[in-house]
């Protein structure tokens, strides 16, 4: 039986009838005024207005704090997040893991409401831990804030000595904390934060003897391939090593006809124990910097941060750990090098002198910029909501040390309404983004590459790694395919439809 | 869910950038019209706070943000301020701001105080919404030519999937004359002309009695609950509704059920035998606990369980009398509960959100969003029957479910 869903139903005549009957009771401008107001926002005169609004955000790829602290809060075993404030926040934050990973995502709410808006969200936190300890038995609660909590100024460190002062919850139970203001930064910043309160929490009087291990610090990263991905490459070097902030099994754990709560992050153990590691690598700059800034301090051992997204980051990477490891890069990286230059090689005429809009994280950004100066495309507008001037100084250094990088231009701080009026008065060949950047494929008609956050809109992304040799194989395939879709679309008419390309 | 529907309207969230970033089209009220010129339904709007606008207040970069979004879409009429915490508990005077640009703009601008800390649920905000709707929009003017004595409003349908449009189509064949779509596909007048209508048909109970309350108090429109879940309750409905118009309009809604009553049976004799006595279990908000109850039946699968997440009493006034014997009816059910609930009663399929939706496949448990109908629909009304069917078949039977190697 052939059943029409939303898909083909409402092209159907007898609703698009239905559409134009109901025009009459609608009261909106007619046609031609669509028209000629869609025609004007193409325009440089449209883009100028845009440019100058300070006021509003329109379509931002960003998140708040928070998100970020769940998500890193989910990285460590049997940890329990904690969200101190009103409940729907905690729902929107585990929809929208969710919604990208198609995983369930924990969290609990101490559901503050008007009674705590007025006293404060002390009781709720007092009976939201014994709650959740007695329901959920976690080793490890992880404690952050939303914009309710942080407005009326709970403090988060008091009501958690109170809570074991008055043994609600066990003296011994590690409960790290983060306030995390949805207000300031945003979610790699929240991710920074929880990351900090974590390990400051875990490894207090745990300094001792050296374990030789290297600890990794991925950093905001919502894809689980990468997470594998990097302990298969530590592997094949044999190097000891703990993903602080593992969230691999959190958000890609089998189903196997049980649910449970807990299924992966870093054991609390190796975390705790993190302190003694050889030295600390964080994958991405600006979602960990108050923690590299905790751990060079704090624990004095060596520290690198790099991205390893594209062919040079990738070998800095490994630079990197064999500094602070000292052992060699063995023949098997090596191969997986030169077969990722191979894949840029053989795609290269497809991707060179195309211009690129990108939008994302600070740091997914600068490995993109890098990876397609490499290809020797052009990175033309970079849009970065969330990035700041340390990220635009940083993103116009790199553009400068290629001549790939001429066309570039950093726009921190702005969003994808901005993006549009670029794309429409400077066009561009091709667009990296996240789900939402969708629409700017349907309105100006650019060819979408989806990297980044959420991916809501395709399956199963997320499971595929951006980093590594692996990593940028994986980004010219679906650049490089995503071009030559185009290309039939294209040429389906034409004698230029080849079989080869 | 009131408001951001209406979609000429552009729906600020005012505050920190989290609340329009998770909720950003993630409940698929559809609508007809271009998207950042006309209608705004699928875009993010902010005011982004940052610290200096909790310190200082946000009243002054509200006003000059709602200039700011007139000049860059002039085809907007009206905007919505949906307050989020900070706003309340600093004490903005959104208010104040709201009604001088209103003067200004010349533009319907609407000031909604739906802080998330304000009551125990989500439901405070539906209420809160129709009081803005009562008080900023019904009956300020608006445009309708002429009025009929077969007008109607659709109440309560979000258009979920194309709900509404599904339900439209009925009404439509029955001879009435949908002047007003709340909210789903809604326009700004839709919303001011409402009160002009002689009968409130409402959906979704739940979210919007309030505002149907208030137009029989104030205008004289009397309103009536319908239910165009399964084809049982559609036909039921479409007779409860064609008994307050004349002999025409049930004249037509007979020969309404005479023409669908093929089809839906072809359905049932398709997807019936596939899913006959399989049991359900339901968690899910507004009207669905109960209403689709009957869609499952014609079906013949068997309700077991059934739970609101913000339901009144009032709601399971109306839930007992439709629930067969012994199922089980839960409110504002934890995970944990919920997952007690499905080891005891096994029921052979859920039907919840998406924050359930994952932990049942890894329990290898036959699942389907019930709020955003797994990104499929419509399930209201004919056409939307065929797919609910279709989508609880290959929910239950399908072969997946099977390679979960489950431990004994």
């Amino acid at each position: 039986m052939k059943i029409l869903d939303h898909n083909e139903l409402f092209q159907r005549p007898e609703y698009l009838e239905q559409f134009e009957n109901k025009r009459q009771f609608e009261g909106m401008a007619p046609p031609e005024k669509v028209r000629e107001i869609s025609e004007w926002t193409k325009t440089e005169e449209y883009k100028e207005l845009n440019f100058a609004r300070k006021n509003i955000k329109i379509n931002p790829v960003k998140a708040c704090q928070p998100l970020g602290a769940l998500l890193c809060s989910g990285g460590f075993q049997d940890t329990l997040p904690f969200v101190q404030g009103a409940q729907g926040c905690a729902a929107y934050f585990r929809s929208h893991l969710a919604r990208h990973f198609k995983e369930p995502s924990v969290a609990v709410s101490s559901s503050m409401t008007e009674d705590a808006a007025v006293f404060g969200g002390m009781n709720n936190m007092l009976e939201g831990l014994e709650n959740a300890y007695a329901l959920y038995t976690p080793k490890m609660m992880a404690v952050f804030t939303t914009c309710m909590a942080e407005v009326i100024g709970d403090d988060l460190n008091a009501y958690i000595r109170s809570a074991k002062g008055k043994g609600t919850i066990p003296e011994d139970l590690p409960v790290p904390f983060a306030h995390t203001p949805s207000f300031v930064g945003s979610h790699i910043t929240g991710y920074d934060n929880m990351m900090k309160g974590i390990l400051s929490t875990v490894t207090q009087g745990k300094k001792g003897e050296p374990n030789g291990k290297l600890n990794i610090i991925p950093g905001f990263d919502t894809y689980t391939g990468n997470y594998r991905e990097l302990k298969r490459l530590l592997d094949i070097m044999g190097v000891e090593h703990t993903t602080l902030g593992d969230i691999s099994e959190t958000y890609d754990s089998p189903t196997t006809g049980e649910y449970t709560i807990y299924p992966g992050g870093t054991p609390l153990a190796d975390a705790a124990d993190s302190v003694n590691g050889v030295g600390t690598i964080a994958l991405q700059r600006f979602s960990t910097a108050k923690t590299m800034q905790f751990i060079k301090t704090e624990w004095v051992h060596k520290t690198e941060t790099v991205t390893p997204i594209g062919i040079k980051n990738t070998d800095a990477f490994f630079e990197a750990v064999v500094k602070i490891t000292g052992k060699p890069i063995p023949k098997d990286i090596e191969d997986e090098r030169g077969r990722a230059v191979d894949v840029m090689v053989d795609s290269h005429p497809y991707v060179h002198g195309k211009r690129f809009a990108m939008t994302g994280d600070p740091d997914q950004l600068l490995g993109l910029i890098s990876i397609i100066m490499e290809l020797g495309g052009y990175p033309a507008h970079i849009v970065c909501t969330n990035g700041d001037k340390k990220f635009k100084a940083q993103a116009e250094e790199l553009l400068s040390q290629s001549p790939f990088g001429a066309q570039g231009q950093i726009y921190t701080n702005k969003d994808l309404w901005h993006m549009r009026s670029l794309m429409f008065t400077e066009p561009v060949d091709m667009l990296i983004g996240n789900s939402y950047a969708k629409f700017l494929w349907r309105d100006v008609g650019t060819p979408l590459v989806r990297i980044g956050f959420p991916l809501f809109d395709r399956h199963h992304l997320h499971r595929v790694p951006i980093i590594g040799y692996q990593g940028a194989i994986n980004i010219v395939t679906s650049i490089v395919n995503t071009v030559l879709d185009e290309l039939d679309r294209e040429t389906m008419h034409t004698a230029s439809f080849d079989v080869i390309r | 869910m009131v408001w951001g529907p209406v979609k000429d309207q552009i729906t600020i969230s005012h505050g920190p950038v989290g609340c329009g970033q998770y909720s950003w089209w993630a409940r698929r009220n559809y609508y007809n019209g271009q998207t950042g010129i006309n209608t705004f339904g699928t875009m993010h709007v902010t005011t982004d706070f940052q610290e200096k606008d909790i310190v200082y207040g946000g009243d002054k970069g509200l006003d000059a943000a709602m200039r700011e979004l007139k000049g860059l879409f002039p085809l907007a009429n009206g905007i919505g301020v949906l307050s989020e915490c900070p706003v309340g508990l600093i004490g903005d005077d959104i208010e104040a701001v709201s009604k001088q640009v209103e003067k200004d703009l010349e533009i319907p601008v609407v000031p909604v105080r739906c802080e998330g800390f304000r009551g125990v649920s989500q439901s405070l905000g539906h209420h809160i919404a129709n009081d803005t709707i009562r008080d900023h929009i019904l009956g300020k003017g608006g445009i309708l030519e002429e009025e009929t004595p077969y007008d109607v409003n659709l109440i309560g349908d979000y258009n979920i999937g194309g709900d509404g449009w599904s339900s439209r189509k009925i009404l439509e064949e029955m001879g009435l004359r949908v002047i007003t779509q709340w909210t789903g596909d809604a326009s700004v007048n839709e919303m001011k002309i409402a009160s002009r209508a002689k009968y409130n048909l409402i959906h979704c109970y739940r979210s919007m009695n309030y505002i149907c309350r208030h137009m029989e108090e104030e205008y004289g429109v009397p309103w009536l609950e319908f239910n165009f879940f399964g084809p049982t309750k559609t036909y039921e409905s479409i007779r409860k509704i064609a008994a307050l118009f004349d002999d025409t309009i049930q004249a037509n809604a007979e020969k309404v059920i005479e023409k669908y009553k093929p089809v839906m049976d072809a359905v049932i004799a398709e997807y019936k035998p596939k899913l006959e006595g399989k049991t359900v279990m339901l968690y899910v908000g507004g009207l669905r606990p109960r209403h689709t109850v009957g869609a499952y039946e014609d079906l013949g699968m068997e309700i077991i369980g059934t739970g609101y997440e913000f339901g009144h009493s009032d709601d399971y006034k109306r839930t007992y009398p439709v629930m067969p014997e012994g199922a089980v009816i839960m409110d504002d059910a934890t995970s944990y509960e919920l997952e007690e609930f499905t080891y005891r009663l096994r029921p052979d399929m859920i039907g919840a959100g998406i924050k359930e939706k994952y932990n049942y496949h890894k329990m290898g448990v036959p699942f389907r969003q019930m709020h955003s109908w797994d990104y499929s629909g419509p399930y209201h009304g004919f056409d939307g029957f065929a797919v609910f069917a279709r989508d609880m078949d290959m929910t239950v039977n399908s072969p997946t479910w099977d390679l979960v190697r489950k431990k004994k």
